[in-house]
């Protein structure tokens, strides 16, 4: 039993499951509290996007796929601002926009497109030592940010335009926030893949969200369930030989169901009558 | 004359829709001043012209004696306490009531620091003024309309502002809740002297310690001055387009 961790892709796939589920964890408290899900689905599409075109013009994929993913999150907060509406609305632009750019170059690009692929499914089986350092790094920048601005970031999940009237600046804090779920979601992708990046997003915090009132309380439980998602889902994977981004989602909509039944927050007090 | 605000020609429109049309207006330090109107008159498009919120299209705002622009307007509004109109807030959110109020301060405390045990002490005090020590440890999302609307005050007193905008705070309160928000807002004027500019479309929800006001219609001022001058039935009636007769004053305010 114990001999798999000898293996080093192994090693690296654990490693990256801590790190890349913390990361997503985090990251996804604010994606919960800021009610904006669908980051996830529209950065990894904007990876995908990316690599095709990468693969298109002979440059490194997973270079472009950074590119375009960190170009559309940047984006996403001055079109919302711009267009005066919900950034859920910029978001479902910039999917629209990248979704039919994939499209374009898919319907360009000649032979194999394995490699872009990969971008949209992920194996945490098969990731590199450079993947660890990119996911590592991500992981570090969202660490400090959250620890020196923490009480910003909590005035802006509370209420963006509060945050703002008490002299916060708020609009670049918030693009700020936005650019690293974007960048959390590029270098997770090779973890569990673009598609399901997004319950890795969602699950966690919204596990966490249904258990406590306490924010600091949510970052901790949410991180934990994210590691817990991805490590679970890993050994699954590796002992019933299937994949491992699959198992990772269900495991974290498994944490999410238990999470919802057990919710003080759904707790309803009973009133009795008394018989006198 | 020390003004905290003078407003010059300002203009604000939303696409087609133009919420103030070349106002100008000057506010002495340390007077109320009640802004009166019915629905959509521009009301809360002024208070956003003074703290920055709102897109200015023309004209000049100076607040202490500085013209407003992208660069110094974070820090103006640090001492500019605002409590908007009812904000809806998820019943399960993770936020204590403490940390809503201590939000206020994040503002003057700045970036990358913590607050300190004076912040702290300064929160604890305006807990206690404002009535909700009680409800420190509560998450914000389980008060009342009427608490909320008090940790939302004692949230921009927090800011220990030097102007206080109050978007019409007793509304959607019932009525002791209202006759307690007056109170409440009548003493912090009494005790502190800051510049207070309240904004109401219900004349009976002014305090009495108000003196001065302003009746703005479709994003126009028609009439500014002392209220004993200007709420006459004939402007009220002009301002609402309905017969309304000028209130009257009793022990709390002003009664229609």
């Amino acid at each position: 039993m114990f001999e798999i961790f000898q293996y080093h892709f192994i090693q690296r796939a654990i490693v990256a499951s801590i790190i890349g589920g913390a990361t997503c964890g985090l990251v996804g408290v604010w994606v919960i509290m800021m009610r904006i899900p669908f980051v996830g689905v529209a950065m990894s599409h904007a990876a995908f996007a990316g690599a095709i075109f990468g693969l298109l013009l002979h440059i490194n994929p997973l270079l472009m796929a950074i590119i375009f993913c960190l170009a559309s999150t940047a984006l996403v907060g001055p079109i919302a601002d711009r267009g005066d509406f919900d950034p859920n609305i910029s978001i479902g632009i910039i999917f629209s926009l990248v979704l039919g750019i994939a499209f374009l170059g898919m319907g360009m690009i000649q032979g194999p497109k394995t490699e872009a692929l990969n971008f949209i499914w992920g194996n945490i089986l098969i990731i590199s030592s450079q993947d660890l350092l990119f996911l590592l790094g991500v992981a570090v920048i969202v660490v400090i940010f959250l620890v020196l601005l923490y009480k910003e970031i909590q005035a802006i999940l509370f209420n963006r335009e509060l945050a703002r009237a008490a002299g916060i600046p708020e609009t670049l804090l918030f693009y700020c926030l936005l650019f690293l779920c974007g960048a959390t979601v590029t270098f997770n992708l090779n973890i569990i893949g673009g598609l399901l990046i997004f319950s890795l997003i969602v699950n966690p915090p919204s596990a966490a969200y249904q258990l406590t009132y306490n924010l600091k309380t949510m970052y901790v439980l949410s991180a934990i369930f994210g590691v817990s998602s991805c490590l679970m889902g890993l050994f699954f994977s590796y002992i019933f030989n299937i994949p491992s981004g699959a198992v990772i989602i269900i495991v974290s909509s498994l944490i999410f169901g238990i999470s919802l039944v057990f919710s003080p927050k759904r707790r309803v007090k009973k009133y009795e009558v008394s018989k006198t | 004359m020390i003004w905290d605000i003078e407003i010059e020609k300002a203009t604000i429109s939303y696409r087609e829709h133009i919420a103030l049309k070349n106002v100008s207006l000057n506010v002495k330090k340390g007077s109320f001043i009640a802004v009166v109107g019915p629905n959509g008159a521009g009301k809360t498009t002024l208070l956003t012209l003074i703290n920055g919120l709102g897109r200015l299209r023309s004209g000049v705002v100076r607040i202490f004696n500085t013209r407003i622009n992208k660069n110094n307007i974070s820090r103006i509004r640090k001492e500019i306490g605002y409590v908007p109109q009812h904000i809806i807030i998820d019943p399960r959110m993770p936020i204590s009531v403490y940390d809503v109020v201590m939000l206020g301060r994040y503002g003057k405390i700045g970036l990358f620091r913590r607050p300190d045990k004076r912040d702290r002490k300064f929160v604890d005090k305006v807990c206690e003024r404002v009535g909700i020590n009680h409800l420190r440890k509560k998450p914000i999302g389980h008060l009342s309309g009427g608490e909320q609307q008090k940790v939302s005050l004692a949230r921009a007193l927090a800011q220990d502002p030097r102007i206080l905008l109050l978007d019409e705070p007793t509304a959607n309160l019932d009525p002791r809740a209202q006759n307690d928000m007056v109170n409440l807002i009548e003493q912090i004027y009494t005790k502190e002297k800051i510049t207070i500019v309240f904004v109401t479309h219900l004349l009976s929800h002014l305090p009495h310690v108000c003196s001065d006001a302003i009746l703005l219609k479709e994003g126009k001022i028609i009439a500014s001055g002392m209220i004993s001058e200007i709420f006459t039935e004939k402007r009220l009636s002009e301002l609402y387009d309905y017969k309304i007769m000028p209130p009257h004053m009793n022990r709390v305010g002003y009664n229609v």
